[in-house]
C-alpha cells in the first residue's frame, strides 16, 4: 500500500496517518471490489496473453517448432521481407473495399433506421443483429451453395435466360469482399445509426427555414455531424477484415493470402510461432495507429461512441 | 491517477495470488478408479476427428470393462500443444502423424512400447512397419493411413495423365483442387522436379518453386476440409487430395479415378497409436492398442472411415465398398515405394517460405 503514502500524509504523526489510511482504504473498498473483477479479467485474458505474444515475437523458432529463448530482432526484419509485400497490399486493398462498401450500403441503411417510428427502429435493429446469431462460418458456408458453379444464382440465372454459361462466381476477390461485407455490415450500420440517432433534428429545421435543400443541409449539417459514427464504423469494418481468414480461405477458395492467413499458417504449418507472433503484434501497431489518425481528427476518443 | 495506480496494483496483487494458487491445481487428475482386479475403469483416448467410431470404443468396453473417453484434435500441432500444456497427465494414448513422431520422441511425449502385450502387431503389413521415423516401431503402432492421392475425371479429361508434370498442361487451366497442405504439395513439386520430397537443398527447393509458378494457373481452389466437393459437382476435374476424400468422390462419381503418377506418392503418412509419457495406465493402455489392431475391431473402422487400412488380417474381412475403392485400398507396392513426409526441424521456414510465394 505505499503508493497511497502521500509526501502530504507522511507530515501528519504516525497516529493521524495510520487513522487516515484507515479511512481511505474503507473509502476504497468497495470501489476495489467493484472495479477488480473486471481488470483481473483485463490482466488475465487482455493484457496477459498479449505481453505473453510481444515476448514470443523476439524469440526463436526451436528445432521441433516450439520457442527458444534467445532475444533477437530476427522475425521483425522478415516481415519486411518483398515475398509478404503483395500480401500487406492485398489485405489492405481488400480491408479498404469492403469499408467503402460498408459505407456506402449502411450509411442509407442506418439513415433509414434512425429516422423510423420506435416500434419499426425496434424490428430493423433486431434485423441487423439477427444474424450474429447463427455462427459465421455457417453464414460462409451458406454463401458457398448460393455462389457455386451449380449453386443457386447461377441456376437462377440460367433459368431466365440471363446467361447462358453459369458465371465463376465463387473463389474469386469479390467473394472474399462479398462475405466481408456480409459478415461486418453491422458493425457499420451500428455505430452509424448511434450517431445519426443523436443528431439535432431542429438544426435541419433551421436549414429548411433559412432555404437550404435537403442535399444541401445534408451535407452542411448531417454529414459532419454524423463523422465520428462514419470514422467508428469504418474501423470496426476495416480492423476485423485484415484478420478474417475463414472468409478469404472459404470464399476465395485459398487464392489469396491476406494477413490473417498468413497468421494462421506460422502458427499451424509453419510451427513458427515467434514469427506468427511478430506478425500479430504488426497488426496490432497497425490498428493501433489507425485509432490514433482517428481520434486525432475527431478530436474525441472511441469510447464516446 | 495516484489512485488508479494503487487499484492497479491491488488488482495485479489479487491476479499474482489467483494465478499461484491455480498453478497448484491446474492439471485436473483424470478419474482413476481402479476395480477389484487392480485394472483401471477408464482410459483417455486422444485422437483425430472422424477417425474412430464409438462403436469400436463400445465393444472394447463390452470386452474389457474398461471405458474409453475420446477427446479429439484435428492437427498435429494442437495435439502436441495440449500434451506440452499439461495434457501428458490427461491423456492414455494418442495418434500423431508420423512426420511429428521424431519431435515429439524429442520433447519428451511418448513413451516407448511394451511389445509383449502388443501381440497383434503382427497383423500389420510389413510396408507400414519399420520405416524410418521410428525403426524397429520402437514408440509407434500404425493406425491408418492417409495419403494425398491423385485424382482424375476421366470423363472431362482427355489427357492421359502418368506423372505430376502432366498436371503442368495448359488444357487443365483453372481446373485443380488442391489441399491447402503445404508439406504434400510442395512435395509434388519436388517429385515432380527429381528430388526427394523431403529435399532441404536450396537447388531443389528453386526447382520446385519454379515447377509451383507453372502448376498455379492451373489451381482453382485450395481447400483441406471438403475438397471432394469440388470433384463431385464438376467445378474442377483434377484433384491433389486426402484419400478419405477421393474415397467419398469415387462413391458419388464413378467417372473419378485415381491415377499413380510414376514419381510415388507425394503425401504419404501414416497415423500411429502411441502410449502418452508418464501414463498411470500403461497395461489398459497397451489392451487397448492391441484391440484396435484386432481384425474384426479394424474392420469395424473401417467400415465407417475409407482410409487406408494397414491391417493385414483384416484385409479379408474388409467390405467390397473399401475393397473396391482404389483411394482407399491402395496397392502395397505403392507404399512401401513412397518416401514418407519427414520432418525438416528448422528448414520447414523454407517450404513456408516457397508456400507463401506460391500462394500470395
Amino acid at each position: 500500500m505505499s503508493t497511497m503514502t502521500t509526501p502530504e500524509v507522511m507530515l501528519l504523526p504516525p497516529d493521524a496517518n495510520h487513522q487516515r489510511k484507515g479511512i481511505r482504504l474503507s473509502r476504497l473498498a468497495p470501489l476495489i471490489l467493484m472495479v477488480s473483477p473486471a481488470i483481473l479479467w483485463l490482466l488475465l485474458f487482455v493484457v496477459a496473453p498479449l505481453v505473453y505474444v510481444l515476448v514470443i515475437s523476439f524469440l526463436k523458432r526451436g528445432t521441433y517448432g516450439g520457442v527458444v529463448a534467445s532475444f533477437n530482432f530476427h522475425n521483425y526484419l522478415r516481415i519486411c521481407d518483398p515475398l509478404y509485400l503483395n500480401i500487406y497490399i492485398l489485405s489492405v486493398i481488400i480491408a479498404a473495399g469492403t469499408t467503402m462498401l460498408c459505407l456506402l450500403i449502411g450509411y442509407p441503411f442506418a439513415y433509414i433506421i434512425a429516422k423510423a417510428n420506435p416500434r419499426n427502429k425496434n424490428i430493423l435493429l433486431t434485423l441487423v443483429m439477427l444474424p450474429f446469431w447463427t455462427n459465421s462460418l455457417i453464414r460462409t458456408y451458406g454463401w458457398i451453395i448460393l455462389l457455386r458453379t451449380d449453386g443457386t444464382f447461377n441456376t437462377l440465372l440460367t433459368c431466365v435466360h440471363l446467361i447462358s454459361h453459369p458465371i465463376q462466381m465463387l473463389y474469386t476477390n469479390g467473394a472474399v469482399m462479398l462475405g466481408m461485407v456480409y459478415t461486418l455490415f453491422p458493425f457499420m450500420v451500428l455505430p452509424l445509426y448511434s450517431s445519426i440517432e443523436k443528431l439535432d433534428h431542429s438544426l435541419l429545421e433551421a436549414a429548411s427555414d433559412l432555404g437550404a435543400e435537403p442535399w444541401r443541409a445534408f451535407l452542411r449539417i448531417t454529414l459532419p455531424l454524423t463523422v465520428p459514427g462514419i470514422f467508428a464504423g469504418c474501423i470496426q469494418v476495416f480492423v476485423p477484415t485484415l484478420g478474417y481468414f475463414f472468409i478469404s480461405d472459404l470464399l476465395g477458395g485459398g487464392n489469396s493470402m491476406l494477413v490473417g492467413s498468413l497468421i494462421r499458417n506460422q502458427f499451424l504449418a509453419a510451427r513458427d510461432w515467434p514469427f506468427g507472433a511478430a506478425l500479430s503484434i504488426l497488426l496490432i501497431a497497425f490498428t493501433i495507429a489507425v485509432i490514433r489518425i482517428y481520434n486525432h481528427f475527431s478530436g474525441s476518443s472511441l469510447g464516446n461512441i | 491517477m495516484k489512485r488508479l495506480l494503487s487499484l492497479l496494483t491491488v488488482a495485479l496483487f489479487v491476479a499474482v495470488l489467483v494465478a499461484l494458487g491455480g498453478c497448484g491445481s491446474g492439471a485436473t487428475t483424470p478419474v482413476s478408479t481402479t476395480s477389484k482386479e487392480g485394472q483401471a475403469k477408464q482410459i483417455n483416448f486422444f485422437q483425430w476427428t472422424e477417425y474412430t467410431p464409438q462403436s469400436v470404443l463400445d465393444s472394447f468396453k463390452a470386452k474389457y470393462g474398461i471405458t474409453v473417453k475420446m477427446s479429439n484434435f484435428s492437427s498435429n500441432e494442437e495435439m502436441m500443444a495440449k500434451l506440452q500444456a499439461g495434457g501428458l497427465s490427461e491423456y492414455d494414448v494418442v495418434v500423431p502423424s508420423n512426420y511429428v513422431v521424431k519431435a515429439m520422441i524429442a520433447l519428451n511425449l511418448i513413451e516407448p512400447l511394451n511389445k509383449d502385450s502388443i501381440p497383434n502387431l503382427k497383423n500389420i503389413y510389413g510396408a507400414f512397419l519399420n520405416r524410418s521415423y521410428d525403426p524397429g516401431n520402437k514408440y509407434c503402432v500404425p493406425y491408418m493411413s492417409s495419403p494425398v492421392v491423385l485424382a482424375v475425371n476421366t470423363k472431362k479429361v482427355k489427357e492421359p495423365i502418368n506423372s505430376y508434370n502432366d498436371l503442368l498442361n495448359p488444357a487443365l487451366r483453372n481446373q485443380i483442387v488442391v489441399v491447402d497442405d503445404e508439406r504434400p504439395i510442395i512435395g509434388a513439386a519436388l517429385l515432380a522436379t527429381g528430388h526427394s520430397l523431403n529435399s532441404t537443398k536450396a537447388s531443389a527447393l528453386k526447382d520446385a518453386e519454379n515447377w509451383l509458378k507453372r502448376l498455379r494457373p492451373n489451381i482453382k481452389v485450395f481447400d483441406s476440409d471438403s475438397p471432394k466437393t469440388e470433384l463431385i459437382n464438376g467445378e474442377c476435374s483434377v484433384g491433389l487430395i486426402y484419400n478419405g476424400e477421393a474415397a467419398l468422390a469415387i462413391r458419388q462419381n464413378p467417372d473419378i479415378k485415381i491415377v499413380w503418377p510414376k514419381e510415388g506418392i507425394a503425401g504419404l503418412t501414416i497415423d500411429n497409436l502411441c502410449v502418452v509419457k508418464g501414463t498411470k495406465h500403461e497395461k489398459e493402455a497397451n489392451l487397448f492398442i492391441n484391440y484396435l489392431l484386432d481384425p474384426e475391431a479394424s474392420k469395424a473402422i473401417s467400415d465407417v472411415y475409407p482410409y487406408t487400412n494397414p491391417n493385414k488380417a483384416a484385409h479379408s474381412l474388409l467390405s467390397k465398398t473399401y475393397l473396391d475403392n482404389p483411394a482407399s485400398n491402395i496397392p502395397l507396392d505403392k507404399i512401401k515405394n513412397s518416401e514418407l513426409i519427414g520432418d525438416l526441424g528448422s528448414a520447414l521456414r523454407q517450404y513456408d517460405r516457397i508456400w507463401t510465394e506460391f500462394k500470395g
